[in-house]
């Protein structure tokens, strides 16, 4: 596969034309934040944390590096004033859903987010998808999924499946972000493992 | 029906059909459209039919699609003389059949009356409405029956694409869209034979071409209109489009939620393959092509082009990041070219009538005719066809017939939730693609909603972000997160708990969503209120320093200011 040379933040960088600018920056070790990326599944493009600056052919495009193929003669930017208002904004959003996650509270130090920006909807999940992707692509077993959209949109497990698989499973709970997983999880357990759900329940 | 394997035998069968008509039998065309249904429609076409019937009649009926003057529905025209009867009722029929189909008599009561001057007109091509348009799109609809392919046979359809498909090479069929410039109607106004261009030269050697029928805008309902009443002409595009670009697979995607539609595309497409218009070595051609339908799931995003394209391969339809376009990679990573319902109904005219006559109709660079859906405080909610170029203030007041209840115009929003506002100030422009987003108000697909005096811009930029909210896929964190904190902050304002520096954030939020969001939707929600910004900035202050609603709508307001 040929070598394509780009440059990222102000370093010429080596890519092979099926990376993408997240892989090249950190081959190259240059770090981009994101909070929806894992190596073992498919890019997913929902965070946006990840978004950079790229030029192409003298224009600058905001896009989102997990996603976006590398090209000869790429310029790309992983910090700038804009990117940083963008970082910033997006994490002061997803603070207003799960204000004590810790990965969050990290990254918002470093760009500056005010967890207490936007008023709060505690509902934890941030929407990352690393959970049903990572059942669904890793494990092949489909036990998590999105239902509904846009603002309702939510993840369930599905009992049918879930009741099966996740008992001796569980390898999405340490992807989750937030405590999210594990709240739907217990919720979800009541259905599907009424038994176990009770004996786990403190003795009278 | 018998399959036909030439051109000489299509143009026979065409003779045939015409010979058999008869130009004096009477045909009565009653509106099927989504409004006229609405209104009653059913009911009336029933009453026809069980009168023709019980006096033994030698009368046609057909179901025909809107005829355009929806606010005046239901209506009935009597071919071949044109008569237009509005607002019939079922008790109207037995005299239509006995005074006007029967004794050519005209009933005062059921025609138009002009609402100033209280003249009369008869005939469709009389009624100012209809008089002033250009209608070469949606013109049939009140011949023609949509379950006929004879019908459309009969009025000349199929011939162009009989002329491209033997006499043209696809370089030429393509070439002269591109000398036609037109430009896509579904929204973005992108130029399609550019776009042909890029399906037709990428590699990959399966290539798909597809309809947009999804619609999906509250307001747009012109479509819908066009497709149902004329499926023929649609479908005769998008054949012409394949034969351009090399596809031998169509796909149309249109509304689930659309019985009558859905009726006329299964009937349109099952007629056009008894003729073998569709299928193998068409016409003798050697041309091989089938469509297929598909059904939306009723969510506003599928309506975007990778999202529908993921919808068609049976996925959810949330939308892919395009940084390769679907005209490169699209259906199954396939070369897919999507192009409004009216964006291929304008090809066949094209290859028919030549590029030279289509670029005689419009503005410099907005070619051609464009379909109107007018919704709001407007007198006569329709669906006009003008050429581009005419002003904006006929469309409201000859067409529209202007703002009911004696009230003043405020501002006109195009383009549903990811359009934009103008205020009546600017109503001279010219309805033209770049001169409206210039303006800040894209043309969009063409839906026009006409806003009164008595409007409030912030409730309306409530409305729409309301509506999105639970219209987006919900996959990224810009447009699903941005919305709805957009949403409470615009809710509160019209509750008088605006506070101070929400403005600025709301423009904050509009940059990083219109920036950073994966989609098109996402990177347009901001549009509207945007553009309501930009030209009723005051209105939105004074929500916020006043607690004060300058239109007098916002409830909780008004009592606020009342204590
Ligand atoms: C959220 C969203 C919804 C859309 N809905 C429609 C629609 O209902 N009908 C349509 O023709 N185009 C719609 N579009 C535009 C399509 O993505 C696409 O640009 C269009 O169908 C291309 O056809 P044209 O070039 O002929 O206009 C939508 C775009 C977005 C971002
Ligand atoms: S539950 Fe956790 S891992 Fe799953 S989508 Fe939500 S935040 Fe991501
Ligand atoms: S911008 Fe909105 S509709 Fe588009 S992918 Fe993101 S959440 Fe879905
Ligand atoms: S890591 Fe790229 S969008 Fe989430
Ligand atoms: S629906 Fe009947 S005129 Fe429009």
């Amino acid at each position: 596969m040929s070598e394509i040379i780009l440059q990222i933040d102000g370093k010429d960088v080596a890519a092979s034309e099926d990376m993408t600018i997240l892989d090249a920056a950190k081959k190259a070790g240059i770090s981009i934040p994101t909070l929806c990326y894992h190596e073992e599944i498919e890019a997913y493009g929902g965070c946006r944390l990840c978004t950079v600056e790229a030029d192409v052919r003298g224009r600058t495009n905001i896009v989102a590096a997990c996603l976006y193929p590398v090209q000869k003669n790429l310029v790309v930017r992983t910090r700038s004033e804009k990117i940083d208002r963008i970082r910033k904004m997006i994490l002061e959003l997803l603070l207003a859903h799960a204000p004590d996650a810790f990965d969050l509270q990290d990254l918002a130090k470093e760009y500056g987010a005010n967890k207490d920006r936007f008023e709060k909807d505690s509902s934890f999940c941030i929407h990352c998808g690393l959970c049903v992707r990572y059942c669904a692509e890793v494990k092949k077993k489909n036990a998590i999924t999105f239902v509904d959209k846009g603002k309702t949109r939510e993840i369930s497990f599905i009992p049918e499946i879930s009741a099966k698989e996740c008992w001796d499973c569980k390898e999405c709970f340490p992807l989750c972000p937030t405590e999210a997983l594990q709240a739907a999880f217990v919720l979800a357990k009541a259905f599907t493992f009424p038994s176990s759900f009770l004996e786990s329940a403190p003795a009278k | 029906m018998t399959r036909i394997n030439s051109v000489a035998e299509l143009e026979e069968l065409r003779k045939g059909i015409l010979s058999k008509k008869d130009p004096d039998k009477p045909c009565i065309a009653i509106c099927a459209g989504i409004s006229c249904l609405g209104l009653g429609n059913g009911d009336v076409i029933s009453a026809f039919k069980e009168e023709i019937r019980k006096q033994s009649l030698e009368v046609e009926v057909i179901a025909t699609g809107c005829h355009g003057f929806c606010e005046k529905g239901p209506i009935v025209v009597i071919n071949p003389e044109e008569i237009c009867y509005l607002e019939v009722k079922p008790e109207d029929v037995p005299e239509i059949i006995s005074q006007t189909v029967i004794e050519k008599k005209v009933i005062n009561r059921l025609v138009y009356t002009d609402p100033l001057s209280g003249e009369k007109a008869t005939h469709m091509s009389e009624i100012p409405f209809y008089k002033n348009q250009m209608r070469v799109l949606i013109g049939h609809n009140s011949k023609i029956n949509p379950k006929s392919i004879d019908d459309y046979l009969a009025m000349g359809g199929y011939s162009a694409f009989a002329k491209a498909l033997l006499g043209m090479s696809p370089v030429q069929v393509l070439d002269e869209i591109k000398k036609a410039n037109l430009r896509g109607r579904g929204g973005g106004g992108f130029p399609a034979g550019s776009k042909w261009e890029t399906t037709r030269n990428a590699p990959e050697e399966v290539k798909y071409v597809i309809v947009n029928a999804h619609e999906g805008e509250p307001g747009a309902f012109m479509d819908r209109a066009l497709f149902q009443g004329n499926p023929h002409s649609v479908l005769e595009g998008l054949m012409i489009g394949a034969y351009a670009i090399g596809s031998h697979q169509g796909f149309i995607y249109t509304r689930h939620d659309t019985p009558e539609l859905r009726k006329n595309l299964d009937i349109a497409l099952a007629q056009a393959e008894e003729y073998g218009l569709l299928g193998k070595n068409i016409l003798g051609s050697g041309f091989d092509f089938k469509v297929e339908v598909h059904f939306d799931v009723g969510i506003f995003v599928s309506g975007e082009s990778s999202a529908l394209m993921r919808s068609i391969e049976g996925k959810a339809p949330e939308p892919r990041p395009k940084y390769i376009r679907t005209s490169v990679s699209g259906i199954w990573d396939r070369p897919s070219n999507l192009n409004n319902v009216e964006t291929w109904a304008n090809v066949p005219l094209i290859i028919g009538r030549g590029s030279e006559w289509y670029n005689s109709i419009g503005t410099e660079r907005s070619k051609g005719t464009k379909l109107i859906s007018l919704s709001g405080h407007v007198c006569n909610s329709a669906v006009v066809e003008v050429p581009m170029g005419t002003s904006l203030r006929d469309i409201v007041y000859d067409f529209g017939g202007g703002i009911p209840n004696g009230k003043k115009l405020k501002a006109i929003h195009f383009g549903g939730p990811m359009g934009g506002t103008i205020p009546e100030s600017l109503i001279d422009n010219p309805l033209d693609f770049d001169v409206l987003s210039k303006l800040g108000a894209s043309m969009g697909a063409g839906d026009m909603l006409m806003m009164d005096e008595d409007t409030c811009l912030v409730e309306v930029a409530r409305y729409f972000l309301d509506f999105l909210s639970g219209e987006s896929c919900g996959k990224c964190v810009p447009c699903r997160e941005g919305i709805r904190q957009m949403l409470n902050i615009l809710t509160n304002m019209t509750k008088g708990k605006g506070v101070e520096g929400d403005i600025e954030l709301l423009e904050e939020l509009s940059e990083v969503i219109g920036e950073a969001a994966l989609c098109s939707l996402g990177r347009s929600v901001q549009k509207p209120l945007l553009s309501m910004l930009k030209h009723f900035r005051d209105e939105f202050e004074a929500h916020i320093k006043e607690q004060r609603c300058p239109a007098h709508s916002c409830k909780e307001l008004i009592a606020l200011e009342g204590a």
